[in-house]
């Protein structure tokens, strides 16, 4: 079974390959005239103020967080997608309940202003 | 050719795990968990456990590590984090708990073939023909809506445990 | 009909992996011009015409000037992680496309080939997976290259680029209710069978996996990770020549896949419509053209024209949905990010959730029930199109349907003050007719 992996594998090594190739290729063939200002951050013609790696805001780190948690949710329906048919109404109630405590969850969010974006 | 991609595999695994202890800035420490966690999904396609290897991708690699990522912004990357480690109650509880962890390892692969974990897997024939019959993710379909329903609405729980925790921390200020 | 012998197993695949890969690069390089010619198509002006016929060479032209122009780094970057971004961005893009079934199986001496690189068993969720760390490269680049503008733009892709992969998973798993597997070559398969592309039973999953896959291909109305008139170009602001060129050819790459995927998943695949002579499925080791009045499976007979006609299918369905990723993007306007954010969580993710329930729920009823065949693709037709009519209206919410249907409002008079009749219905500042153009 794992030996149909095979054709991937040889295609990670290609493209692998070629990305390094592209890197290697442009930085052997292409010139270098460095100059103070061409090795300024680009900003629109200003000298850059401040520092770049500022905090950032919290709103990010709830995507993130609710991301994680309906993923899992939508990977955990992927094998019950597969076999629904054959797991019949017993099957389709048990993630019935399985959505509905994360729907809670979901509603609980939205009324928190967890995904709200202002 | 199972054999050398193992060790391939298992050797990128451990320097991926070493990296993400010596890596200098954070970020370079979660390219090297990627590979870690890459390496292990590979591992897990020659123990034919493919969907495992798909969900070990998609959940760790493409959905833990973001959240990660965005900590590390989160986190003033200016200030030197390694201050924060002192040789104190943490760290002793660290080397316990990798203690434990070895010694199951330890206990697993002293294990038999009569062993309660095994008996569950029909060995590489077995797996071939179960794969063949219900195909990589209707073998797992199967006995996780039926013997380990009760796991599975759990396992729900415990995500609506996690969500509602993030937002009570996430808008305490607000 | 016998499978490969290891050997030809081994042999036909690195023959597959490069004819894939080369001719998927270059079909990406021809994207470019594509979408420069469609542009032009668009705007009325005629596009690059210069290079060879018809601007024809213009890629290879290009080609050369990114790899000779000079590229620039600022001193401030952190060199390692600026190197690595475009690698990392551009071998997910590349390697995805390795499951997509593009024609149908091949017979030649030493056996029958199936036109696919890697029939793996868990198909599209090697795509989900790879397309998952496609984050990565857009992020580095933007932290890496140390300037506010690539930063922001990372992180604005990597948070939309998540967002919309809930709803992406979602809108698959009906797919694999119909299907009972989730490999590519059984998807295209069990629509022979059924005799209806998913399209029609799944018009709603078909709707949500095209939104999903222009937000997660950062096309426009999603591009906000390089929204050129606030962020320059976003994450690839400090990149120039051929590590620019992969950022493009990433971008590229996803959009193929995608499309491909669109056209494999609702469209068929490489099945041509109408026509069962190109019924072909590996079953229990056999390749089989479907099954018998007594169940007994039925051998396929492959051929080679069979094989060049499905490819042909495939070819044009692909295409198809490549142009409408050009058409559209230079169509609509971009999003706000909160408008970006309120679709993926607040309106696709919920509708999303309840859809997958009730298309379980009917195909649950319809087997008990005993209904087959045709009637059963119609009456999932209905469910569908019921849900796609409330999904339309939810998003719509009055403006855009009612709103163009109606006579346009007369010119504003200049005295004193607007009647109110016609005045309602106009569009209010920043919705999409008004954006930015």
């Amino acid at each position: 079974m794992s030996s149909a992996y095979l054709p991937v594998l040889m295609l990670f090594g290609v493209s692998v390959l070629n990305a390094v190739g592209m890197v290697v290729a442009s930085q052997v063939l292409n010139p270098r005239r460095a100059t103070p200002e061409k090795d300024m951050p680009y900003e629109s013609g200003m000298i850059p103020l401040g520092d770049t790696r500022a905090r950032f805001s919290v709103k990010f780190y709830m995507v993130a967080i609710s991301f994680i948690i309906f993923d899992l949710e939508a990977i955990f329906l992927i094998p019950w997608a597969v076999e629904m048919r054959a797991l019949g109404w017993g099957g389709f109630v048990a993630v019935s309940i399985f959505m509905m405590v994360l729907v809670v969850g979901f509603v609980y969010e939205w009324k928190k202003g967890g995904l709200d974006w202002e | 050719m199972v054999d050398v991609l193992f060790y391939v595999f298992a050797a990128v695994a451990l320097g991926g795990g070493l990296g993400v202890v010596l890596a200098r800035s954070p970020v370079g420490s979660l390219l090297f968990m990627l590979a870690t966690l890459f390496s292990v999904a590979g591992i897990f396609v020659l123990l034919e456990a493919h969907f495992l290897a798909a969900i070990q991708v998609m959940v760790y690699a493409g959905a833990i590590m973001v959240l990660f990522l965005f900590v590390i912004m989160l986190l003033n990357l200016g200030h030197d984090f390694r201050k924060d480690f002192t040789f104190g109650a943490g760290m002793v509880a660290a080397f316990v708990v990798a203690g434990v962890m070895a010694g199951f390892l330890a206990r697993q692969f002293r294990g038999s073939g009569d062993h309660p974990l095994y008996a569950f897997f029909p060995g590489p024939e077995g797996m071939d023909a179960l794969l063949a019959e219900q195909g990589a993710v209707g073998a797992i379909a199967h006995p996780l809506f039926t013997d380990y329903v009760v796991a599975f609405e759990l396992t729900g729980i415990l995500l609506l445990m996690a969500l509602v925790g993030a937002i009570a921390i996430a808008k305490q200020r607000v | 009909m016998h499978e490969l012998s290891p050997m030809a197993f081994a042999i036909s695949s690195s023959i597959k992996v490069f004819l894939v890969f080369s001719v998927s690069l270059a079909v990406v390089a021809f994207m470019t011009l594509t979408e420069r010619k469609v542009a032009g198509f668009i705007q009325d002006r005629l596009g690059p015409n210069r290079v060879g016929p018809f601007g024809l060479l213009q890629p290879v032209a290009d080609g050369i000037k990114n790899f000779l122009k000079e590229e620039t780094m600022p001193a401030t970057a952190n060199r390692p992680f600026f190197i690595m971004a475009p690698m990392l961005a551009i071998i997910p893009a590349v390697v995805t496309f390795a499951v997509i079934p593009f024609a149908a199986p091949l017979p030649t001496p030493w056996g029958v080939v199936g036109m696919v690189v890697a029939d793996i068993p868990i198909g599209i969720l090697y795509v989900l997976a790879l397309s998952s760390l496609g984050v990565y490269g857009l992020f580095l680049a933007g932290w890496a290259s140390n300037n506010k503008y690539a930063l922001l733009g990372g992180v604005r892709s990597s948070s939309q680029m998540v967002s919309y992969e809930v709803a992406l998973g979602l809108s698959l798993i009906p797919v694999f209710m119909l299907a009972g597997n989730v490999t590519l070559t059984e998807i295209v398969w069990q629509q022979q069978l059924l005799g209806m592309w998913y399209l029609f039973p799944l018009s709603l999953a078909f709707i949500f996996f095209v939104i999903s896959a222009f937000a997660e291909t950062n096309r426009l109305p999603f591009d906000l990770p390089e929204a050129e008139s606030e962020l320059v170009t976003g994450y690839h602001t400090e990149y120039s020549a051929m590590k620019f060129s992969m950022f493009m050819i990433a971008e590229f790459s996803h959009i193929l896949t995608a499309s491909a995927l669109m056209a494999t998943l609702f469209l068929g695949g490489w099945s041509i419509p109408f026509w069962s002579g190109d019924h072909m499925f590996w079953y229990q080791g056999m390749l089989i053209s479907g099954f018998g009045a007594d169940g007994a499976p039925v051998a396929a007979a492959p051929a080679l024209w069979i094989t060049l006609l499905t490819l042909l299918s495939f070819i044009v369905k692909t295409l198809f949905f490549i142009l409408v990723f050009m058409w559209v993007r230079w169509t609509l306007p971009r999003f706000r990010y909160d408008q970006v954010m309120h679709l993926g969580w607040k309106v696709m993710l919920p509708i999303a959730l309840a859809y997958v329930m009730i298309i379980a729920a009917t195909i649950l009823v319809l087997d008990q029930v005993g209904i087959e065949g045709f009637l059963f693709g119609a009456v999932l037709t209905l469910v569908s199109l019921l849900c796609t009519g409330i999904f339309v209206f939810a998003v719509d919410r009055d403006r855009i349907i009612s709103g163009s249907t109606r006579e346009p409002a007369p010119p504003a008079p200049r005295s004193p003050v607007p009647s109110g009749a016609g005045v309602r219905r106009v569009l209010p500042a920043g919705s999409p007719a008004s954006g930015d153009l």
